[in-house]
Parts: structure tokens; sequence; C-alpha cells
């Protein structure tokens, strides 16, 4: 007698409803290669599908805002080297300028050239970084390759300008530590002329490479409004379409002289994120050629500000005012007047801020840092969701964050 | 800008009759009482076109002060170019300083109202997800108040389990006050020359009592 067979499947084939799924949890990081640093996710998994992302920062806190307060404003700047440390010659910059804004100070134009130099090719620097492992994440060594071939160049240009290759603290209040070496601006504009053919290289080997598109068009899509709501800056808010950029808005250290567009992306995914930092090296070497080009002569520090910037070495060792001027300023740190300001550099990750509240004195009383990639990196939770865990990767490199700048 | 950006603190004035102006070196500034908080930032958003939060943070004005909390946020007009200063004073104890949340208007207050929770023990009514962000689940201190020092205090490892398998807590920094510190605004030389303080004292030989 012939008995029917029961498949295994058929409770299987009877039910009705959908699969029951279990939520799986997963971290990612702290020591993970596509977080950048030290950045955790903790991750809630429906399948290969974010269901919710939690990032978890800190672990690169080290209290700069308490040290701020312990110390003279130029003893502050080599800290501000290791925030956004992929672009210490712009961080240098901004909090130069946020102290000399309390101090009412306005340094020289050759001063001022100097600092736009100097911060376009730290950005020219960080950017180049950002696309080296934005195309590592995404499966394209050869990106980075090239890009760090580029940023050992610009490492050597620092070298000779600054002494340093990474932690540069190239700033003073007042001026910089150092004028530029002779030819240097020549080297500069070399270097430039011959960046604009291998960059165009560079980007060629992504625009149109279908494995990137097809890892970043239409992944992470940022909305303007959303962008704004968290407080996003630079290229990532650029790239949703809002065309905020410090330099033009709200121009420092004369950057209203030089011609230079604002690139802004149409749909604010990962991919026009990659293609606002692209424009943005282009034009970072146009400012910089104009630059060169009017350079300007005179003072590169503020000659008059005399209780700011400490005078010459040689004056020092052989003048009295100057040795009595020198040492108040060394121990006692640049004097500056009571009140508050609060300053926005338009830095590679976005707007690098430092609110100063000072009583007098040459120490502040408190300074708060408004770091980028803290604020970018608040709208992970929101944008991750509904996306593939190796979408997770491709929206990290996009956004280009810094850890060392996130959690101060 | 300035002259734009003093319309906008008249304007507010009209409609809060508490708001006052602020002391400021640079951009407009407004003092507004904790219960306007919320109206006034409203105001600013959808009136004065000030869309982007760009900063939260608070000022600590040392033990006795009154207020000892003051919360400070930057707005900034993404269409207008400026910014707004607005600060308002925490109300409640001394010790668990309250001030409205902002959270409602833009969702990036989130992080940075944790951030002043954390770093100051400010409470943020309102706030749906109040903990720490930087510093770890469960440590004690507020570090960014004046009262605590800058070496740190040593606390407890976060997981107990560690903590009772090492018997190693969390030490404070080596150096009290880092190798060079100049002291706040004082004039007297001696004071406030920066100068190595006594770091004598090593894992072989004790830390002198303070």
């Amino acid at each position: 007698m012939a008995t029917e067979f029961a498949y295994p499947d058929a409770a299987a084939k009877n039910a009705t409803g959908e699969f029951e799924t279990e939520k799986m949890s997963l971290s990612m990081g702290p020591s993970h290669p596509s977080t950048h640093g030290v950045l955790r996710i903790q991750m809630e998994l429906d399948g290969e599908v974010v269901t919710k992302a939690e990032p978890v920062i800190g672990y690169l806190h080290r209290g700069d805002e308490k040290i701020a307060e312990n110390m003279t404003y130029n003893q502050f700047v080599p800290y501000t080297d290791r925030l956004d440390y992929l672009a210490p010659l712009a961080n240098n910059m901004a909090y130069a300028i946020a102290v000399e804004r309390l101090a009412n100070l306005e340094v020289p134009e050759r001063c001022q050239a100097i600092r736009v130099i100097t911060a376009e090719l730290a950005r020219i620097s960080a950017h180049l970084l950002g696309l080296g492992a934005f195309g590592i994440d995404t499966g394209a060594w050869t990106v980075f390759m090239y890009a760090f071939t580029e940023r050992e160049k610009l490492y050597k240009l620092f070298e000779e300008l600054t002494g340093a290759r990474f932690t540069t603290s190239y700033t003073r209040i007042g001026g910089v530590s150092r004028d530029v070496p002779e030819g240097w601006n020549g080297r500069v504009d070399e270097f430039c002329d011959q960046f604009l053919p291998i960059l165009e290289e560079i980007l060629a080997m992504l625009t149109r490479n279908k494995i990137f598109m097809d890892r970043t068009v239409d992944v992470g899509v940022i909305p303007k409004e959303d962008a704004i709501a968290y407080g996003l800056t630079g290229p990532n808010l650029r790239a949703s379409g809002v065309p905020m950029d410090l330099r033009k808005d709200k121009p420092y250290s004369g950057y209203e002289k030089y011609d230079f567009d604002v690139p802004v992306g149409k749909t604010g995914d990962s991919y026009d994120r990659y293609l606002v930092r692209g424009e943005e090296m282009r034009q970072s070497v146009r400012i910089v050629k104009q630059a060169i080009k009017n350079f300007p002569e005179g003072d590169w520090y503020a000659k008059d500000a005399k209780k700011i910037f400490a005078p010459p070495k040689d004056k020092v060792m052989s003048s009295m005012e100057e040795l009595i001027q020198n040492f108040m300023i060394v121990t006692e740190g640049p004097q500056m007047p009571a009140g508050e300001v609060y300053f926005e550099a338009e830095n590679p990750k976005g707007a690098l801020g430092f609110y100063i509240v000072s009583k007098g004195g040459g120490v502040p009383y408190r300074m708060k840092i408004r770091a980028p990639s803290f604020c970018n990196l608040s709208i992970l939770p929101k944008v991750c969701v509904g996306m593939m865990v190796s979408d997770v990767v491709s929206i990290l490199g996009s956004l280009d964050f810094v850890m060392g700048e996130c959690d101060r | 800008m300035s002259s734009s950006t003093a319309d906008v603190t008249s304007a507010l004035q009209e409609k809060f009759p508490n708001i006052t102006a602020r002391d400021s070196l640079d951009h407009e500034a407004i003092n507004v009482p904790a219960v306007d908080v919320l109206a006034a930032m409203q105001a600013l958003r959808d009136e004065h076109s000030f869309d982007l939060l760009t900063d939260l943070t608070a000022i600590d004005w040392a033990e006795g002060a009154d207020p000892r909390f003051v919360v400070v946020y930057h707005l900034y007009s993404t269409t207008q170019h400026s910014y707004i200063r607005v600060a308002t004073n925490c109300t409640g104890e001394e010790e668990s300083p309250m001030a409205p949340s902002v959270t409602s208007l833009w969702a990036g207050a989130d992080w940075h109202e944790r951030e002043t929770y954390d770093m100051f023990g400010i409470i943020f009514e309102g706030h749906s997800d109040l903990r720490r962000i930087l510093m770890w689940e469960g440590y004690p201190y507020y570090p960014l108040r004046k009262d605590f020092p800058l070496a740190g205090i040593e606390t407890e490892l976060p997981d107990p389990e560690v903590a009772a398998a090492t018997g190693t807590p969390v030490i404070a920094a080596p150096m009290m006050g880092g190798p060079f510190v100049a002291s706040t605004g004082e004039m007297n030389m001696s004071e406030a020359e920066p100068k190595a303080k006594d770091e004598s004292w090593s894992e072989s030989s004790e830390k002198p009592e303070a």
C-alpha cells in the first residue's frame, strides 16, 4: 500500500504569513578598518539590512577643552594639530584667527596669504586621504596609492615650511612661526602644475567606475532638510545641495580676494559627496595659484601687537625692551581682553568653530571646540537605517570624518 | 549684517520682553530666560532664517556663582550668512542644573546636549535619550566643571568584572596640571609663570598628599 510521503517542508508550504526572522546585533569597531579610527557602531541587523545603527564615540577623548583652560593661547596651538590631524595647518589657522578676533587684531596681508596657501594645501592633502580611504572602502586600491604619492609631495613642502610633516603647529597668535623659505612658493606652484593632471587621473579611476558607482549612487542619501537639521557642514552639506561655504559667505584671512567656485551636489548621496570633494581640490589649486601669483610683500606677523606676538629672536638677545616683551608673552601668554567670540573656519571636514570666553589675560576661561566631524557623524543613526551592511562602509567612507576631532 | 541682526534682537524683544542684549565682541548676542528658550529659538529658526544650529555648549562660572551654569547656542543662517549667539541661565540646584532641550527643533541638538550633559551635568528637559557620549556610562564626574581637577580623579573601571579581575582602577593623569601651567588672569609674576610642577613622584615613589 502506497503511503503518502510527507515532505519536510510541507509545514512551511502550508504556513501563512511572512517568515519570522531574528534580529542580530553586530558591533562594528572600535578597531575596524572601515571605521577610519576608533569609531564603534552598534548595529541591529535584519538579515543584511540595518534596522538600527548607534555610533559609540569617545574612545579618543583627551579633554582638549579642559586642557585649553589651563594653558596660554600659544601653548594650545599644538593641540589643534591633533583635532583634524589630516589637515593640521587648517586647524592652526582657524584657532589663530579665533583668538585674533578676540584681540580684535588683523594680521598683515602677507601673513593672510601664507595662511590661505597652507590651509588650501591642507585641504588638498585631507581630501586626497579621504578619497584614497573611500576608494579602499569600496574596493579600489590604486586610488589610495596614487593619492598617497601626492600627499608625500605635500608633506615635503610642509616639512620645509614648518619643520614638521604631520603636526605642524605653524601659526602663532598674531602671525605664523616663520616666514616662507626662499623659493618655497615656486615649489608649491610646481606641485600644483604637476598635480592637476594627476588629480584628473585619480578622479577618472572612480568617477565612471561601474563598481564604485554601484556602491555609492543613491546610497546614504541625505536630503537638504536633514543635512541642515543635523548641523552638517562642509562637503557633506554641500553635497546635499546647500551652497554654504564660509570662505565665500563669511570671508576671513582675505578669501574674498580669490576667485573660486563652490561645488554643490544634487541628491546628497555618497557619490555626490565624492564628486564635491574632487571638485574642491581643483578649486583649492586655483586659490593656491592665485595666492602665489599675487603674493604680498611686507610683514608676515602683526608687528604692532607687542603684547601678543613675540619679537624676533635676534632682537630678544640684544635689546632690553624686546627681551621683556618676549618674557611677558612666554610667561603670561598673549594678553587678551575680556569677552567672548565665536569663529568658524571652512575646514576640509566642515566648519571648525572655536568659542572662546575670556576673562582677560593670557589664558582662556572656557574654550569650546565645535568639531565638524562630531556633527557630521550624528546623522549616522538616521542615514544607515534600511541600508545594507556593505552600504554602511560606503557611507562612512563618504562622510570622511576624523575621530581625533570628533572626540577631542 | 550687524544692522539686520540688531533688528532680530528688537523684533524678538517685542515678542519676548524678557530678552536682553548680551555683551559680545563679534556677533549679535542675546540672553533668553529658560522659559522662553524654545519659543524664541523657534522664532529665530522660522521667522529669522537661523536654520543651522551650529554649536551648543555651556559655561561654568565656578562654584558659588549665581547663576553657575549658562547654556550657549550658536545659530547660523545659511541664507543670510550671519550668526547669533543665544545664552540662557540654567535653572535648578547648583548640583543638578537644568535647561530646556531644543531637540524638537534641531535633530542635531541631540548629540550636543548629550555632550553638554556629559561634561557639565546639565539636564536637558525634554531630551529623550540623555546619557553620556564621550565618557563611559557610569562615570561619576562631570569633567568640564571648574571644580574637577585637570589631572582627573581615580575611578573604577567601567566594567565591574574587569575591575575585579585586574584590580586596577582608572588612575589620574601622572602629572597634576601638566608640565606647564599658567594661572588665569593673575598678575603675580611668580604665580603666573609657567613652571614645571612637582613631578618628583612616580610609580616607585609615592605621590605626596595634596
